[in-house]
């Protein structure tokens, strides 16, 4: 099973299995991983399950979408190249993504 | 009440969750329904039903399966003309669901919605300041949770001053109609009449205030190749649906923190929790209590087969009790981690107004505990009962201002 290593503000590192057809955001909130508060439920509506994608090039994520992107526009720390919502990301190989430092 | 197998092995069950006795008090029947098995047939309304966070989720996700435009309610519009146009959103499907829900969400963004608080913060303040200052003893939904969102969203709008008292029972109207044709149904469609004249005469572009999200909408809507009476029907949208489900959700608040005083009074100490408190809120007491889908397929779900053609009826508010997922799932607990409910629905049809419920419920409720200290039942809550949604008509209240 993949493996998605969570790295949150103070530098410290969770590393989760990742369920097939669960998304990075189910797995983190499901787990108790702090600093993903996805209050929408995953529905890309609340910008608050904010990742910044560490692994360059990750393979099989799914490209960012026309909603996804407005989105990311509005998430509370800054947006980067790498930033992602982490409800719409599933994963096939290992990945590891960087916490924001504040999602609301 | 009886539970037998037919044919399909789904399990068979003869309540009305449309009957006054249910409305009432749905959560002995919830359980009733999510221990019958993770799909059931509801014999007297001839359609299949599902009560388990899984399979409510599964039905929410899957909407090229269960879709929504042949109504969200128990009436299937392949068979029976709408009693209204339908509309754009709700009882619509990608891709043209897609492209109108696009309109609203690229004007309601979380980043244009974050800019609203302080706004919405002080008008909350100023209201339960005034109440919490008067007599002691008030109605905790005439007087906060009705006055705060008539005050907020149809400012937020843009509708004129003269008029708002059509909102109420338009929205009351519209969830009516989801159920069958009961008393609450046919009372429902009597009072909604009238309101129903203005609240057309609202959505017509050019109506609302130029400043407010009424007429960013039409603009929006315009821009998009909608007609007039389409950019109509997108407004319409936000005055049937969010109106009635916050004025709910907070009196919901109210009452589930004047029951639960060791949880008014953690909310008290930690004033932030106010957004968590309405979350849970919307979870234990879920405004939105059921919603249709029609399988537009024959479907298989948790191994039953549905056909083609049935109406599948999503207990949203079992599911946001079902033991499976939850601890404790009948308790009220503000510190609990309640997002991953379905109160406001999921995926592509997720409650477009989610966030601005959840703005106006944080709002009020930290207002709350700023200005009162004490937080009483004052007597027996009066229940509204209505086929879709959950809420009060009055709620007795001894407030002590701090």
């Amino acid at each position: 099973m993949p493996k998605i290593t969570y790295i949150l503000p103070d530098g410290l590192e969770t590393v989760l299995d990742a369920e097939p057809g669960i998304s990075v955001m189910r797995t983190a909130v499901s787990n108790g991983v702090p600093g993903i508060v996805a209050e929408c439920g995953g529905s890309a509506m609340c910008a608050t399950c904010h990742v910044y994608v560490e692994t360059e090039d990750p393979e099989g994520l799914a490209a960012v979408s026309d909603v996804e992107d407005e989105m990311l526009d509005c998430t509370a720390s800054e947006r980067c190249a790498n930033s992602r919502l982490s409800c719409q990301l599933q994963v096939s190989e290992d990945i590891t993504v960087r916490l924001p430092e504040t999602q609301l | 009440m009886t539970i037998q197998s037919t044919a399909q092995e789904v399990p068979v069950l003869e309540l009305d969750p449309f009957s006054d006795e249910f409305l009432n008090d749905p959560y002995e029947a919830h359980e009733q329904m999510r221990e019958a098995g993770p799909v059931f047939w509801l014999e007297r309304y001839q359609l299949y039903g599902v009560a388990r966070h899984t399979e409510v989720s599964q039905v929410l996700a899957d909407h090229e399966t269960y879709v929504s435009s042949r109504g969200v309610g128990i009436s299937d519009f392949a068979k029976e003309k709408p009693w209204r146009p339908p509309s754009l959103l709700l009882e619509a499907d990608p891709p043209h669901h897609t492209k109108a829900r696009h309109v609203v969400s690229h004007i309601m963004t979380p980043k244009v919605l974050r800019g609203l608080k302080e706004g919405f913060q002080e008008r909350a303040d100023e209201l339960v300041e005034r109440v919490a200052a008067g007599k002691g003893t008030v109605d905790g939904v005439a007087d906060l949770a009705e006055a705060y969102p008539l005050e907020v969203f149809p400012d937020f709008i843009g509708l004129p001053k003269d008029g708002r008292e059509n909102l109420l029972p338009y929205g009351t109207m519209v969830f009516n109609t989801f159920g069958p044709r009961n008393s609450h149904f046919e009372r429902a469609m009597e009072r909604g009449a009238k309101a129903q004249a203005w609240i057309m005469e609202q959505c017509q572009p050019g109506a609302p205030a130029p400043d407010g999200l009424g007429a960013k909408i039409h603009a929006a809507a315009a821009e998009a190749g909608y007609n007039e009476e389409d950019q109509a029907k997108l407004l319409r949208s936000f005055l049937s649906a969010g109106v009635d489900t916050t004025v709910h959700g907070i009196g919901n608040a109210l009452q589930c923190l004047a029951e639960n005083p060791e949880q008014f009074g953690y909310l008290r100490e930690d004033p932030s929790l106010a957004r968590a408190a309405f979350e849970e809120t919307v979870r234990y007491s879920s405004p939105v209590q059921t919603f249709f889908r029609t399988t537009n397929k024959d479907a298989e779900l948790s191994g039953i087969r549905i056909p083609e053609g049935s109406k599948v009826l999503m207990f949203l508010a079992a599911a946001n009790r079902d033991p499976r997922q939850w601890e404790n799932p009948a308790r009220f607990d503000i510190s609990r981690k309640a997002a991953g409910h379905v109160g406001f629905g999921f995926g592509v049809h997720a409650c477009l107004g989610q966030m601005l419920a959840r703005l106006e419920g944080e709002c009020f409720l930290t207002a709350l505990v700023r200005h009162v200290e004490k937080l009483e039942p004052a007597g027996e809550p009066v229940q509204q009962l209505n086929n879709t949604l959950r809420g009060l008509d009055s709620l007795p209240l001894r407030l002590t201002a701090a």
